[in-house]
């Protein structure tokens, strides 16, 4: 009787742990596995951060959808008002790019602190590291979700024009952006249990990437314009905005959503880089291969300095 | 059958920082830093077999929480192995990782995915963690309301409902209420026999007589002995005997400290070998560290080699109150004939309030003394009898 007791608590979690002083090698497939089993772990702090966040909030996850909101008022009063651009409905332009930098940004900066801001939690429970900076992510997804249903109601009140055959951009930028925001939130999330300063630099680096990144101003001025023909060490600005990757994805995501590359009657002036959607897609691609052989270096990375973490916090 | 725990040769290094460089300016400006090594474990192998309970005995900073925090998987060992067969389930200091803006409820749910259980086995189990922490009035307040008593008994309760096959206990225990040690003891029975292993870490030596199978003793990361629980445990309070002051079990809030005590016979001096029938004075030398205290509570109790409760009284119900202390004051308890036969017996003594609610300072078991019987003496106690012979 005793002994078939024992074999079911064996059976009930039968795993079989080995832990030695050496770092183990990172082999993706099955630390893969292992994280996907940790999936509750993740959804439940992602749970946690945004029931957190919103705590004692009477307008809950209103905030989040006016940070878009906020953005739009501002953005739209001075490039219409104050600084007019010829960009044709401003508004979705705007958005449409905002969408995918805050997904970034986001991620970056929650990840950032994520390990070190849990550290009651990595002290004291073993679970996979990785959940952490994930969850981060996660946390940014839902707040991607709400800030895309502004865009949705805007598009929808306004009567935008975006189906066809440009959002089959969107996916495929998707996928860049996760891949990218997820190789370096692993990294940074590492990085700043070591050395605090990571976090300040994490905001700093920010500031000045959203300014490198055509989220605001149209990518079309490179292309034309003041810019075009302008050159830095021998590489034209237009090819220079595109080794930035957040570039790339930013742009993906405006092809998708907004489409307008070059309104008619502007004199022929872009809004947006003036290249092929096939283009762009090969841009994408080659982002999104990029992005996740710098996962894998940024894994293998937090992989290492995960074992110690406990230890540091 | 392979054991559930195996430990192999683990060694762990700590490196104290004098100011641990944590920005990347200090790291570049000191290339090397100095850093003190510190070994807290020095190459511990012990096996636990499945269905086994293991009781972790030693002084404090002798490694028995890196110990089990390596077996958890939190550090990592600077060498050797460990290897684990079942899920484990951990339950490390105050409320294993509860966050204090989430309730009650929304902890319980991540502790228990952090634990390894899934949302619907949480869901099965959720009443019995809350009826068994009692918090259910409580569960959807912000634990950062909750007593620690609450927040002890939450997170003892989700560790013992995560259906582990391994479940390591930190020392946990000692902070309930009486009751609920109790109930937490009754489960880790329950655990026993439904053939779970457990690793306990405890000060305690009475709950490794009665709950463990085995016991080891770690003292400055090695393991200094090993085997049945008595053996070790006595074995574990001739070590303490031994061990510097800082080390015992001091604890209390302070109020009144004992300074000194001093365990002497009839003549005054202080020994440690009695007879059967000796007087014997217990004496203490108390402090107060705040202007005055109302009505504490000075007590004393025997326990003997094997741990068990022999006889123990104060001096309230010796009739001796004091209404107020303060400064210094000395108490002596004077034993009048000591009834026992043959064996090394253990003091703790301690001051505290009317209600025993509040310890200002206990020193458990700190103090000993022996007995040694003459030939003339068999038996279990000394009875003082007078002999009359008469003619008729």
């Amino acid at each position: 009787m005793q002994f078939s007791t024992k074999g079911k608590i064996l059976a009930a979690g039968g795993e079989v742990l080995v832990r030695t002083s050496e770092p183990t090698d990172l082999h993706p497939i099955s630390r893969f596995g292992e994280i996907l089993g940790a999936r509750e772990i993740i959804s439940n702090l992602v749970r946690k951060d945004v029931k957190v966040k919103y705590k004692s909030s009477i307008l809950g996850a209103a905030w989040s959808m006016l940070n878009p909101i906020l953005y739009l008022a501002v953005f739209t009063l001075v490039f219409t008002k104050v600084l007019p651009n010829d960009v044709p409905h401003f508004p979705v332009y705007l958005l449409s790019g905002l969408l995918a930098w805050n997904v970034f940004s986001n991620s970056l900066s929650f990840a950032t602190r994520s390990v070190v801001d849990n550290g009651n939690l990595v002290t004291k429970v073993y679970f996979p590291r990785e959940a952490l900076p994930l969850a981060s992510i996660g946390t940014a997804l839902v707040d991607f979700i709400l800030q895309a249903l502004v865009l949705g109601i805007f598009m929808l009140v306004f009567r935008y024009r975006f189906w066809g055959i440009n959002l089959l951009l969107l996916p495929l930028a998707c996928v860049a952006l996760l891949a990218f925001t997820n190789a370096l939130a692993l990294w940074v999330s590492a990085l700043n249990v070591r050395y605090r300063d990571t976090q300040h630099l994490v905001q700093l680096g920010l500031v000045l990437w959203f300014w490198l990144t055509p989220v605001v101003y149209p990518s079309g001025l490179l292309a034309s314009g003041r810019l075009a023909g302008r050159s830095l060490f021998g590489i034209s600005v237009y090819h220079l905005v595109l080794v930035n990757p957040m570039a790339d994805i930013v742009l993906g995501f405006q092809r998708a959503l907004y489409k307008v590359v070059t309104p008619s009657g502007s004199g022929g002036q872009p809004i947006l880089l003036p290249v092929s959607l096939g283009w762009l897609a090969m841009v994408l691609g080659a982002v999104t291969v990029g992005s996740l052989l710098l996962l894998l270096f940024s894994w293998r990375s937090f992989f290492r300095m995960a074992g110690d973490f406990a230890e540091e916090l | 059958m392979p054991a559930a725990i195996t430990v192999q040769d683990v060694r762990k290094r700590f490196r104290r920082y004098r100011q641990r460089p944590t920005s990347i300016k200090e790291r570049a400006l000191r290339i090397r830093v100095h850093a003190e090594e510190l070994w807290a474990l020095k190459g511990v192998s012990v096996d636990v077999q499945e269905g086994e309970t293991l009781g972790l005995l030693g002084p404090n900073g002798s490694g028995k929480t890196t110990l089990l925090k390596i077996i958890a998987g939190i550090l990592r060992p600077t060498g050797g192995t460990v290897t684990t067969r079942g899920r484990i389930a951990s339950l490390l200091a105050l409320g294993a990782g509860f966050h204090k803006e989430l309730t009650g409820r929304e902890n319980i749910y991540l502790n228990a995915s952090l634990m390894g259980l899934s949302r619907a086995d949480t869901n099965r189990r959720f009443d019995d963690i809350v009826a068994f922490a009692e918090v259910e009035d409580f569960i959807d307040n912000q634990v950062k309301f909750y007593s620690s008593g609450m927040y002890v008994r939450l997170g003892f309760a989700v560790a013992a409902h995560v259906d582990p096959a391994i479940l390591l206990v930190d020392e946990v225990l000692a902070v309930g209420d009486l009751a609920f040690q109790r109930k937490c003891l009754d489960k880790v029975e329950e655990f026993q026999q439904e053939g779970r292993t457990i690793v306990f870490v405890t000060h305690a030596p009475d709950q490794v007589v009665r709950v463990c199978d085995r016991a080891i003793i770690l003292n400055q990361g090695n393991v200094v002995n090993e085997g049945n629980p008595h053996d070790v445990v006595r074995d574990f309070r001739r070590l303490m005997s031994r061990q510097d002051l800082a080390y015992g079990w001091d604890r209390g809030t302070r109020e009144i400290e004992i300074i000194s005590a001093e365990i002497f016979g009839r003549d005054g001096e202080t020994k440690e070998v009695f007879f059967p029938g000796d007087e014997l004075v217990i004496q203490l030398d108390l402090k107060a560290n705040v202007p005055e205290v109302e009505d504490p509570v000075v007590s004393f109790a025997i326990h003997d080699d094997q741990n068990r409760f022999v006889y123990g009284t104060n001096t309230d119900w010796r009739h001796a109150r004091i209404p107020t202390f303060d400064g210094k004051q000395r108490v002596q308890f004077l034993v009048k004939s000591l009834p026992f036969v043959d064996g090394r017996y253990y003091v703790t003594l301690g001051v505290h309030s009317r209600d025993s609610r509040h310890v200002f300072h206990l020193q458990e078991q700190r103090y000993s003394f022996d007995v040694v019987r003459g030939e003339e003496d068999p038996g279990v106690v000394w009875i003082p009898v007078e002999c009359r012979v008469e003619r008729l």
